[in-house]
């Protein structure tokens, strides 16, 4: 809101002339209501989501029917109820957490090496930075694609271990890009001046260093769990027999969801917002 | 890190083994971005450029053996093949790209210029379809879009529209799926641009008695454009590529181009086939990214991702 305040104060003369004033006052709320108006609109679907899963399932088939049959709590008590959904959902977070862990410790050792070197010293940096960005950029299922490509050639079984690599590589680029970012403004004589009071490259990375970057990888981390928690187009390639959540839910859309599809959905998003809630609070308790 | 401090200071504290540190020094950037750079290449770089030689490739049918060819008659018959699904996808690409550079422009400018203090909670509220899985979000729509849905249905009964009225299984269906589910790819990155701007720019136009109408086409939205070119690109690109919208809210004659890659894969096993069309996709994504890099500088894109 300053910024009104000063442009008017800068503004004097045209603000004072009464024909621009008087056209500037009904457009005042549309810019507001119609925010709001998106807002409403990204949220929706979600409410819907929330709202369907408390909805009495049709007769006889245990799947989501598109029209309000009466609220029930029945599908959060037997959530566990469809296994296949169940062991997709806990596949999907086992996969989220080894491809988050892995790829912010890559993407972090990749990041440091992008922030403190430069060409002379470290060759191939541009090469390095225009391989993720391409990353970032490919249309995922090219990616997906060759990914399936790689491991039919090399004869390697769909499953876990797949998805594992395959989110990875697709977390890397991401993981870099944050840290770096957050790196922006990192202090390196913090670094020099531990080191010249003998503190060895470990010790200064522990006590210095890793502090002062674990926002950046935190955020990192968390970026890549939750686009692997999402993705569907490269599981679907390099799954195989290990159906991730999302796969599972685009295949069971063929025959029907079951409402816990959407208790399920209504959890992860309870879950994210909660996460998002208080890293707002905590960021603006620092500010 | 860049420059030590040298031999004042380190050399009289630590006098230990400088030629091991010194190697050690030298190869820190590439011991550090070893583990990364090796999955890049062996997972990411490699893959694709084997996948994209295999659509120039000439196979064996019976013994399964590719041989390098350079023939580009793969693309031909593929193109041939698929041009409409090809064409289908730049159209639903492009009109849900627009539809939500449209919508998403005000809404970014407004968190920009009057978020104030609750900036955070507006951004928040952009990312908000982000908290619940692709995949869900889809399914949803086709609730609210099907014929008897929450929007349909109450339409029907108080006979506004026609009963055999749908939305599903048409191309609308698709771009709203579509634009529905991107649109926070486009308004990120306006809102990063359009935050950017100085606001003192903005004074200076209207002191020198811009209007109000003057002051954002010949300021705001020049100083946006590099906001705008990565919105589309963010959009565009993975809309372009995207086939589960098209598969669960559209019908079987408008498929896009990524049903019939995915089917080539998982399906007929058409390696060649997937390739050369995916080739394609990856193409429109390179000459995107490069004419981004031609007109605005390569670095800045990465401050949109």
């Amino acid at each position: 809101m300053t910024s009104v305040a000063t442009r008017d104060r800068v503004r004097g003369p045209a603000a004072s002339e009464p024909a621009v004033r008087r056209r500037r006052r009904p457009g005042r709320f549309l810019l507001p209501v119609y925010s709001w108006l998106i807002i409403a609109y990204l949220v929706f679907p979600i409410a819907v989501m929330i709202l369907y899963s408390f909805n009495r399932t049709g007769p006889g088939l245990q799947q989501v029917s598109f029209s309000w049959n009466g609220f029930t709590t029945q599908f959060y008590r037997q959530w566990d109820n469809v296994p296949q959904l169940s062991s997709s959902f806990w596949l999907s977070i086992r996969l989220a957490i080894t491809s988050a862990v892995l790829a912010s410790i890559v993407g972090t050792l990749l990041a440091l090496a992008m922030v403190r070197y430069r060409p002379p010293r470290f060759r191939g940096k541009a090469f390095i930075e225009q391989v993720i960005f391409l990353n970032i950029a490919a249309p995922e299922i090219v990616l997906g694609a060759s990914l399936l490509g790689l491991f039919v050639t090399l004869n390697l079984a769909r499953g876990f271990l797949t998805l594992v690599l395959a989110h990875v590589a697709f977390c890397i680029a991401y993981v870099t890009v944050t840290v770096r970012a957050r790196m922006a403004g990192f202090d390196t004589s913090l670094e020099e001046a531990a080191q010249d009071l003998g503190a060895s490259s470990l010790v200064t990375f522990r006590t210095i260093t890793l502090p002062l970057i674990l926002p950046g990888v935190l955020a990192g981390a968390l970026m890549s769990f939750a686009l692997s928690i999402d993705d569907f187009v490269t599981s679907n390639f390099v799954g195989g027999a290990s159906v991730p959540f999302p796969v599972w839910v685009y295949g069971a859309t063929r025959i029907g969801i079951p409402p816990q599809v959407f208790v399920f959905g209504t959890a992860i998003f309870a879950v994210g917002i909660c996460c998002a809630l208080v890293s707002i609070v905590m960021s603006r308790r620092q500010a | 890190m860049e420059q030590p401090v040298r031999a004042d200071h380190r050399g009289v504290l630590r006098p230990r083994r400088p030629g091991r540190i010194r190697l050690g020094k030298a190869l820190a950037p590439y011991l550090l971005s070893l583990p990364a750079g090796v999955w890049l290449l062996a997972l990411f770089l490699v893959p694709l450029i084997t996948m994209l030689s295999l659509s120039l490739q000439s196979c064996n049918q019976a013994t399964g053996a590719c041989v390098m060819t350079w023939h580009w008659s793969e693309f031909g018959q593929q193109l041939s093949l698929y041009h409409g699904q090809l064409v289908k996808s730049f159209e639903y690409a492009g009109a849900a790209t627009v539809v939500d550079l449209v919508i998403s422009f005000p809404i970014a400018y407004w968190i920009a210029f009057y978020g104030g203090s609750k900036k955070n909670f507006f951004l928040l509220m952009l990312l908000v379809p982000f908290f619940v899985s692709f995949v869900i979000r889809t399914v949803v729509w086709e609730f609210i879009l099907s014929d008897q849905g929450v929007i349909l249905g109450p339409l029907k009964h108080a006979h506004l529209l026609p009963q055999n009225f749908h939305v599903l299984a048409t191309g609308f269906a698709v771009v709203a799926g579509l634009a529905y589910n991107y649109l926070p790819f486009t308004a990120l990155p306006l809102y990063v641009a359009i935050e950017r701007i100085d606001k003192r720019v903005l004074d200076a136009a209207y002191d020198l008695y811009a209007s109000r109408t003057s002051a954002f086409s010949r300021v705001i939205l020049p100083l946006a454009v590099p906001g705008l070119f990565a919105a589309f690109l963010l959009t565009f690109v993975p809309a372009l590529g995207d086939y589960v919208n098209q598969q669960i809210l559209g019908g079987t004659s408008d498929t896009m181009i990524g049903t019939v890659i995915q089917n080539a894969f998982l399906t007929n096993l058409d390696y060649a086939g997937g390739s050369a069309l995916s080739a394609v996709l990856l193409a429109v994504a390179l000459i995107g990214i490069f004419a981004y890099a031609r007109l605005l500088g390569s670095q800045t894109i990465e401050e949109y991702l």
